[in-house]
């Protein structure tokens, strides 16, 4: 899950990691309110999207980037004003862009240095492991892959957490002394609180600064939280905005169904995640592009295997259908009469291939039969392929215009 | 001799009340597994089909029936709990089904465990389909049926597409010594190379098929050490290769993050060690067989 600056910086300001002031604003009035609030008079003004590359996008309506550096209040609520409501477009979000609803306002301040600071949950290690650098504000695999001697890792005990003392070498190696050692030491120990308890896989600041006026401030903020960790962290479950996702996946989502949208045109549903990126990569394999993953898990009921069904059908983008089930736990039979359901509530209007394999295999081929339905049963999991691959390629020259 | 479970496995089912911890129990029983407690706290003293007693505690459980693998059902919010309990129980084998278990939870489960100092358990999954013995003993959620008793080590961070890689075993003729499906979590129990190295010391084992998938860095650890110290034929399959960066495929563990992880990579390291890798996952038993010039 992926929230907004503003709210990874609302999440620091809890924790006591210190960023620049600022607020995030929805309406003309609330810029101007909190514009002329603030004593610094210069201002960044960010348009709230999940995407990157805000500062190089265009504004549909003909504002050029979603990042703005102003030094008059009222220049902030004009660029705010002109942000609301429109749509950015950015190398990340596509052509059709992402509606900008929140923009944030914060004070500028001048940089004197950039750092690189993170936590990550490490995998080899099974330990969260802090990772800084005085190389801030670039990207850390280049600096990883150029000068690896810049980088200090510091493994952190998981049952005893990041003790102040590593906080206080991590501060030290990075250059900083006297006072600004000190709040370098603190914001440290602080992110590792926020790490910690909001259980995130990673937590990373590029760049951390300091400023000429002396001050250690988080200048930008990425967070990732365990999704698996959420039922016990309402406070974080409560900042996702679907408004941000891929439509496809917040309807998946509320049926249970682990689903993410690609950019090909061949549909595909299993069952098991593995089977699910194996099956994506036979169709490439065999000249296809899959349009999505999707995992129906091991005990789908028939009702979701309806609703998987009616996703992947409503996806304009779709020319071919591919139905891959390896029942172990789940019953052929229960897939095949998901399918039969589906059809009966949505009209199908491209190819379908169906590989049945495993538990009730011979009931849920049976079911398909006897439903006259049109769709081709494949014999193993390379003739689904090929057979899927070809429908998608004959579909997409003779288009029927249902859409 | 098999790999950690055989006909003398005497099984627990932590969770055994509920709906899947009940339904695969059973299945498990009815493959020929010694089931022969259950644990559900707060049901102590009742019993599952008239017959397998029914304890509040694992260490309880342990005393009166001397079972010494764990199967656990128990929900992704208790089941961290589930496993520090079997393995202070004494527990020889636990093996986690359930998944979401919070990935700071398994981190501090492995420290946990790392502070024992004897009778370390060996823990597999979480988010795994489990350990098969076919013909001797299942501890897991996978179909009993697909799998023959032969000479192919099979382990997989993946549920469905091991059955797919049996399948292709057994529809062929060739059986399996054990399956071991280590999840696909981003922190677990049993690692690849922890797998090679026990079918490696397996005289059951002649062969080995390893499947990964994107995400972590296990597949290079696991082809570097098999490099110096496998004896034995591997054949190999990586899926998501068509996976875009940064998302979680399904498994927690399955992501790309920056340039680490991608499936390209495992393959090359796999190949630099002399592992055979299948390009399809349709030619994975095929891929072995090449390897090994039978057909």
């Amino acid at each position: 899950m992926n929230i907004h600056e503003y709210q990874a910086k609302q999440l620091f300001e809890f924790f006591g990691v210190m960023t620049p002031k600022g607020a995030v604003i929805t309406t003309h009035e609330e810029a101007k309110n909190i514009a002329s609030s603030f004593i610094n008079k210069t201002f960044v003004v960010k348009a709230q999207i999940h995407a990157g590359g805000r500062g190089m996008g265009t504004f549909t309506n003909g504002l050029r980037s979603g990042v703005h550096i102003v030094t008059t209040a009222e220049e902030a609520c004009e660029v705010a004003h002109k942000m609301l409501g429109n749509t950015l477009v950015t190398h990340q979000t596509g052509p059709e862009g992402k509606l900008v609803s929140k923009v944030l306002i914060a004070e500028s301040v001048e940089i004197s240095k950039e750092y690189y600071l993170a936590i990550v949950l490490d995998r080899k290690s099974a330990a969260p492991m802090i990772i800084a650098s005085t190389e801030g504000g670039v990207d850390i695999e280049t600096v990883a892959a150029e000068s690896p001697e810049k980088i200090w890792r510091e493994a952190v005990h998981p049952l005893l957490g990041l003790q102040p003392y590593q906080s206080r070498n991590i501060a030290r190696r990075l250059g900083f002394r006297g006072k600004q050692f000190l709040s370098a030491s603190k914001l440290i120990s602080n992110l590792y609180h926020l790490f910690e308890q909001s259980e995130c896989m990673m937590v990373e600041v590029n760049p951390l600064v300091l400023t000429t006026s002396g001050e250690v401030f988080a200048l930008d903020a990425k967070l990732s939280f365990d999704e698996n960790a959420l039922f016990r962290h309402e406070n974080i479950a409560a900042l996702r905005d679907t408004a941000e996702e891929d439509p496809r996946e917040v309807v998946a989502s509320t049926f249970h169904l682990n689903y993410i949208g690609l950019e090909g045109d061949i549909a595909c549903l299993v069952n098991g995640a593995g089977l699910a990126m194996a099956t994506m990569d036979i169709i490439k394999h065999h000249g296809g592009e899959p349009a999505n993953f999707l995992d129906v898990g091991g005990g789908a009921t028939e009702d979701q295997v309806t609703e998987a069904f009616k996703i992947l059908s409503q996806d304009p983008k779709v020319r071919a259908i591919l139905v891959n089930i390896f029942g172990g736990i789940m019953h052929c039979d229960i897939i095949a009469q998901g399918i039969i359901n589906a059809f009966k509530t949505t009209k199908l209007s491209v190819p379908l291939v169906v590989r049945l394999e495993g538990t009730n295999v011979e009931q849920g081929k049976k079911l398909l039969r006897e439903s006259q339905l049109p769709l081709q049963a494949a014999t193993d999991l390379t003739d689904a392929a090929q057979r899927v691959v070809a429908a998608a390629a004959s579909f997409s020259n003779h288009p029927i215009s249902t859409h | 001799m098999s790999l950690l479970v055989d006909k003398n496995t005497r099984l627990l089912v932590q969770g055994i009340t509920g709906k899947a911890g009940a339904f695969h129990a059973r299945s498990c029983r009815d493959y020929g597994t010694d089931l022969v407690a259950g644990v559900t706290p707060g049901r102590g003293g009742e019993l599952l089909d008239e017959t397998i007693p029914i304890f509040d505690t694992v260490d309880e459980a342990r005393k009166e029936t001397g079972c010494n693998a764990t199967m656990i059902f128990v929900p992704a919010a208790g089941a961290a709990d589930a496993i520090l309990e079997a393995a202070h129980a004494g527990m020889e084998l636990i093996v986690c089904i359930t998944e979401g278990i919070p990935v700071h939870d398994m981190m501090r489960v492995k420290a946990i465990l790392a502070t024992f100092s004897k009778n370390t358990p060996v823990l597999i999954g979480p988010n795994c389909p489990g350990i098969i013995t076919p013909g001797q003993c299942k501890i897991g959620i996978m179909p009993g049926y697909i799998h023959k008793p032969g000479p192919v080590g099979v382990v997989s961070r993946s549920g469905t597409l091991t059955y797919e890689a049996v399948w292709q075993l057994t529809s062929r003729g060739i059986g399996q010594s054990t399956c071991i499906g280590i999840g696909g979590d981003p922190i677990h129990g049993m690692t690849q190379t922890e797998a090679l190295r026990l079918f490696n010391n397996d005289p059951e084992t002649e062969a080995i098929i390893m499947i990964g998938e994107i995400g972590g860095s296990e597949e290079e650890e696991a082809a570097l050490w098999a490099k110096e110290h496998c004896k034995k034929p591997i054949a190999a399959f990586i899926a998501g290769a068509t996976a875009p960066e940064g998302r979680r495929m399904g498994h927690a563990g399955a992501i790309i993050q920056g340039s680490s992880g991608t499936a390209h990579g495992k393959k090359e390291a796999l190949h630099a060690a002399g592992i055979a890798v299948a390009e399809s996952p349709a030619d994975i038993a095929e891929t072995l067989f090449s390897l090994l010039g039978k057909k």
